[in-house]
């Protein structure tokens, strides 16, 4: 059991949704009430990493943010170190494979928000910023909490970007689904099939508190709008 | 002003990341060919018992490992399964010198305890299997980055079983992972490194026998100090030398290494 690298991955999950889920909701946001020329066009780039495989993302990150690069000397300059082989650069990774995973769910929840109960909002005199966080959110809270799920998971298994721009180093890219992959290779199943016990009681565990959650904290409101 | 707010909270965790990651300990990031798994785990922990130093492996296939330094890895020493990969990063420019030969690898024919292939030195037990169209799979490390799998590509060449061996070949991602595949009963058997073949946990489910040297281009496992290497590496790369570590490798069937 490589604590470890479960530690890891829970910190990448957790510094991944409190980047992505803010800005996700005022992307899903703009993209719910905004109408504008090549709309269509934004919302297919947001999917693009759902159907690129894993193994073109990490190929362009290595090549894009590595030392041969002017953007990886850039930002190697400025934060002291390189992203590749580092934890920050499995951030940036994570962050970008779980764009359509985190708008998606939360700018569906806006599109449900019906126009008249914003209306009101205004007329009230609220700003916008007071009506996102008075009225808004409360209502789009089931789709913002299947975002941070949909997110947290998804890093916690991710395998193919990882592995190809973190470098599989103990204690700093070394995340639990490659520790799996390296226990199975070592023939230590009895380690690997420890670690993904883990994971899938954790999954289950973590869905049906959700279900039961979103159920508990969306219902008020999904009930009383509709 | 909202995409300074959105550019805020993208830089400041990483920032802050950054700050916490220096860290305070030399524990050097090593690189390894995944053929030295078992033995190199042991001299680690004989090293951190002699002398309190402590080191992370990483392991993997060579040319991997080549790909990833040129682009920056921070890995302080990078032990090869075969010198051509410590070669290329030494001309360009990436390593402390040309390194040192720490091990002479071996390959060895390993088959499932339930499998129908015989073995033998002379691979007569996969001919057979074949020309009775009995062989289903064969798992060797993969030719283009691996270097055990280039010396089984050859050795199997050599033998005149190349081309027609093709559509059962499965390739492992480097020669650990063509082990798990030779020893998991998927396959009937594969080439793979005798230090692997030969470890308690393969044994017990696989039998081995090595194939002469004869067959392929001798396996120099070099390793080098890359330019990003601190005390603790040095300290590992000399003990690596030394008899005792020597005694370790040897006992997993590698051959005296020879600079």
């Amino acid at each position: 059991m490589d604590w470890e690298a479960l530690w890891l991955s829970i910190k990448l999950s957790t510094v991944t949704v409190v980047i992505l889920v803010p800005m996700a909701i005022l992307a899903g946001r703009f993209l719910a009430y905004r109408q504008f020329r090549g709309k269509s066009w934004v919302e297919a780039l947001v999917m693009v990493p759902l159907v690129l495989p894993p193994t073109v993302i990490g190929y362009y990150l290595l090549v894009g943010l590595g030392s041969e690069s002017w953007l990886g000397q850039m930002l190697e300059q400025l934060l002291g170190h390189q992203l590749v082989f580092h934890f920050s650069g499995l951030v940036v990774a994570s962050i970008f494979i779980n764009i359509p995973f985190a708008i998606q769910p939360i700018q569906r929840a806006f599109e449900a928000v019906p126009e008249d109960v914003r209306d009101a909002a205004a007329c009230c005199g609220m700003s916008r910023t007071k009506a996102l966080f008075k009225i808004e959110l409360p209502m789009v809270w089931p789709g913002v909490l299947t975002a941070m799920v949909l997110c947290f998971s998804h890093v916690l298994g991710e395998f193919g970007v990882v592995l190809m721009m973190g470098g599989n180093i103990a204690g700093e890219t070394k995340t639990i689904a490659i520790s799996i992959y390296d226990s199975v290779q070592a023939f230590d199943f009895a380690s690997a099939g420890n670690m993904s016990l883990v994971l899938l009681l954790f999954a289950i565990t973590v869905l049906a508190l959700t279900t039961s959650l979103s159920r508990r904290v969306g219902g008020k409101h999904v009930s009383s709008r509709r | 002003m909202k995409l300074s707010v959105v550019l805020l909270s993208v830089l400041m965790p990483l920032l802050l990341l950054s700050k916490a990651a220096v860290a305070t300990e030399d524990v050097p990031a090593i690189a390894a060919a995944s053929s030295i798994k078992f033995a190199l785990d042991d001299v680690a922990k004989q090293f951190n018992q002699d002398t309190g130093g402590k080191v992370r492996i990483t392991y993997g296939s060579s040319g991997n490992f080549v790909a990833q330094i040129k682009h920056g890895a921070p890995f302080e020493i990078f032990l090869s399964a075969d010198e051509r990969y410590t070669n290329q990063l030494a001309s360009a420019g990436q390593t402390q010198g040309k390194g040192i030969v720490y091990a002479v690898g071996k390959l060895a024919l390993a088959a499932p305890k339930t499998s129908p292939l015989v073995l033998d030195e002379n691979l007569d037990g996969l001919k057979q299997l074949m020309d009775t169209q009995a062989l289903k799979r064969f798992a060797i490390a993969n030719p283009d980055h691996a270097p055990y799998g280039e010396r089984a590509k050859e050795a199997l060449q050599n033998l005149g079983l190349w081309q027609k061996i093709q559509p059962q070949l499965i390739f492992g991602e480097n020669v650990s992972q063509a082990a798990q595949f030779a020893l998991s009963g998927s396959t009937q058997g594969g080439l793979i490194a005798l230090s692997l073949a030969s470890a308690e946990r393969f044994k017990s489910r696989a039998n081995y026998v090595v194939i002469p040297q004869s067959l392929y281009s001798p396996l120099k496992q070099r390793m080098v100090l890359t330019l990003k290497a601190g005390q603790t590496a040095n300290e590992f790369y000399h003990y690596i030398q030394t008899d005792k570590a020597q005694h370790i490798f040897a006992e997993y069937g590698f051959g005296k290494a020879v600079n």
